[in-house]
């Protein structure tokens, strides 16, 4: 299998969201290109007509009345976020405001 | 007083609460007591949570002496895993980007353990968001094994298995995506099940791999640990992947297996559970207990689960894949840590420095496994086989239960490892998952129970059925226990230094 590189590391972190530093992706580089080879394994493996499993249990759509029921407090949850104003949680500014 | 009551099994604890010999809240200082006194060597604890614990218990007393007829765990103390959230009490899943946290509402199955009377502890130590095989990938310090503080509990519910072995609670709960309930239980001593996939609720178990996911019960003997399944399992409408189906009878299963009569029973030895990468004395052990099941009446043949041997390779992309997705929640806004928020930096800036900060190694490792599992180019080559031979499991164990009622192995593949060995080597890590990855990806229940001793260290067997039968695990279960005449933990040392 391809060997994975620092490069590419940093772009995974890039959409995973995680401001890695250099000295982590030194190490990541290493420690996901031995897992990624190792999990690799699963392609020994002749499953052509074989359908995947993505859950154990069958999934339905699980349908009930729709009826009004009590939420957990919106006072509780946003007294618990990182920052609320208003009855909202607050945010860091979404859009570039030079745009 | 104090050191008897610690040492009782739950069932007797209940049985002495109802019957007026000790009170609830006498039970719950025994133990907090404990914790006290042991607390700081084994580190089983993130949360104590004494002034909740004494007045549940409390409640319970005073519901007894009002003439109500208690369960049979009521007034039992518990520690739970810091993964289920509980209501007013911090709840961190091992991590430090929910550092502080306090839930506004309390999991399903915390509910139902508060209504069966049961006296919450605290909370304990695991791998950050149960990812890990022995507790160390914590961010709040690693747990010491009871039966050797230099080597880990097991992982990832290692505080769960170390406070029930450390005597600091009598039953405890975990959850296991890939193990993480047996294989602690094993290297601990004590008794652990991984219920059916959908036999309990997961309504406010913080996710992980939601496919994989499901919370279980912990006890020194198996009969507690059929009481706390009983009171845990059960549909859930607020989970839509709980199963509507009549709780599985385990604590009578549990009662039957004790009587050591396995007469008409066939168990079958999975040959691709042993070998390379497993220690004599585990081996031994478990053959040791293949033949008490003989001598009980059970009929013991070996089958072949030929695809077991792709069970490590499939788990290590399913599970990263989910865990990628579900900690996509982490994003700083809703609950937890907040970093960079300087009114400069973007939303996207904010996510990505607080999900640095917040996330320890592994947890990082394997959001960028499953993100990486999950790209358009990979994705049928990693993510999708994985799927496919998590088919291809699932029909070997349906050909194996053609011929067998339950099959077996060894729970782990070594005893308990010391402490530091693995951190730095992420694939010796995974290997002690190795035995109950395949009833995880099948979503069958599977139970270890204490098998002996390998080098002074606790061994454990693993019991997997079909889906729903959770009952058989237990009856071999208990059947093993009485088969060694008192539950092993009570050969493990008195922790005094």
């Amino acid at each position: 299998m391809p060997a994975i590189s620092r490069e590419e590391v940093a772009h995974l972190a890039r959409l995973a969201r995680l401001a890695v530093t250099d000295e982590e992706l030194d190490m990541f580089a290493g420690q996901l290109d031995v897992i990624l080879g190792a999990v690799a394994r699963v392609g020994e493996v002749a499953a052509d007509d074989i359908p995947p499993t993505s859950h154990v249990v069958p999934l339905t759509n699980v349908l009930r009345e729709d009826e009004p029921q009590p939420s957990i407090d919106r006072e509780a949850v946003l007294a618990v976020a990182p920052a609320a104003e208003d009855g909202r949680f607050r945010v860091p500014r979404i859009l570039d405001e030079d745009a | 007083m104090s050191a008897e009551l610690i040492r009782l099994t739950a069932a007797d604890t209940a049985a002495k609460i109802a019957a007026g010999e000790v009170t609830a809240v006498e039970v719950a200082h025994a133990h907090l007591d404990r914790i006290a006194a042991v607390d700081e060597r084994v580190h089983s604890f993130l949360q104590v949570d004494a002034d909740g614990a004494l007045a549940a218990a409390e409640a319970v007393d005073t519901a007894r002496a009002s003439g109500e007829k208690l369960g049979p765990l009521a007034g039992v103390p518990l520690a739970l895993k810091d993964v289920v959230v509980t209501k007013g009490l911090e709840t961190t899943s091992g991590s430090k980007i929910l550092k502080g946290w306090i839930p506004p509402y309390d999991a399903t199955i915390t509910t139902k353990m508060r209504d069966a009377g049961i006296v919450i502890l605290g909370k304990t130590n695991m791998d950050e968001f149960a990812m890990g095989s022995s507790t160390e990938n914590s961010a709040y310090g690693a747990t010491h094994n009871p039966w050797d503080l230099d080597r880990t509990p097991g992982g990832s519910s290692g505080g769960s298995s170390a406070a029930v072995a450390a005597f600091e609670a009598p039953l405890s709960i975990g959850t296991d995506t890939g193990g993480s309930i047996r294989q602690p239980a094993a290297v601990t001593g004590i008794v652990g099940h991984k219920p059916t996939y959908g036999a309990v609720s997961r309504r406010g178990l913080i996710a992980f791999s939601s496919s994989l996911d499901q919370a279980g019960p912990f006890g020194r003997t198996v009969l507690d640990a059929a009481l706390l399944h009983e009171v845990i399992a059960g549909h859930d409408p607020g989970d839509s992947t709980s199963l509507n189906v009549p709780v599985s009878q385990v604590v009578a299963a549990a009662r039957e297996g004790a009587q050591g009569d396995l007469g008409g029973l066939t168990v079958g030895v999975v040959r691709e559970l042993g070998g390379e990468g497993y220690e004599p004395g585990v081996e031994a052990a478990a053959r040791e207990t293949y033949a008490r099941l003989e001598q009980m009446g059970a009929k013991v043949v070996e089958v072949s689960c030929p695809n077991f041997t792709y069970a490590l390779a499939a788990y290590y992309l399913i599970a990263p894949s989910e865990c990628s997705s579900n900690l996509a929640r982490f994003d700083s806004v809703r609950y937890g840590l907040r970093v960079g928020d300087d009114g400069v930096n973007s939303l996207e800036d904010v996510m990505s420095l607080t999900r640095e900060a917040g996330f320890g190694a592994e947890v990082k490792r394997r959001i960028m496994i499953g993100t990486y599992a999950l790209s358009s180019g990979y994705y049928d080559a990693y993510y999708g086989q994985a799927q496919k031979v998590r088919t291809l499991i699932s029909r070997d164990f349906a050909a194996a239960f053609e011929t067998c009622d339950v099959l077996v192995s060894p729970a782990t593949p070594t005893v308990a490892f010391r402490l530091g060995e693995r951190v730095d080597d992420p694939m010796a890590m995974y290997a002690a998952d190795l035995c109950t990855l395949p009833a995880s990806l099948a979503g069958l229940p599977a139970i270890s129970v204490p098998a002996g001793l390998s080098e002074g260290l606790p061994v454990g067997l693993q019991i997997m059925a079909p889906a729903l039968a959770d009952d058989r695990c237990y009856r071999v279960a208990a059947a093993v226990e009485a088969s060694f005449g008192h539950p092993l933990i009570d050969d493990a040392p008195e922790l005094h230094r």
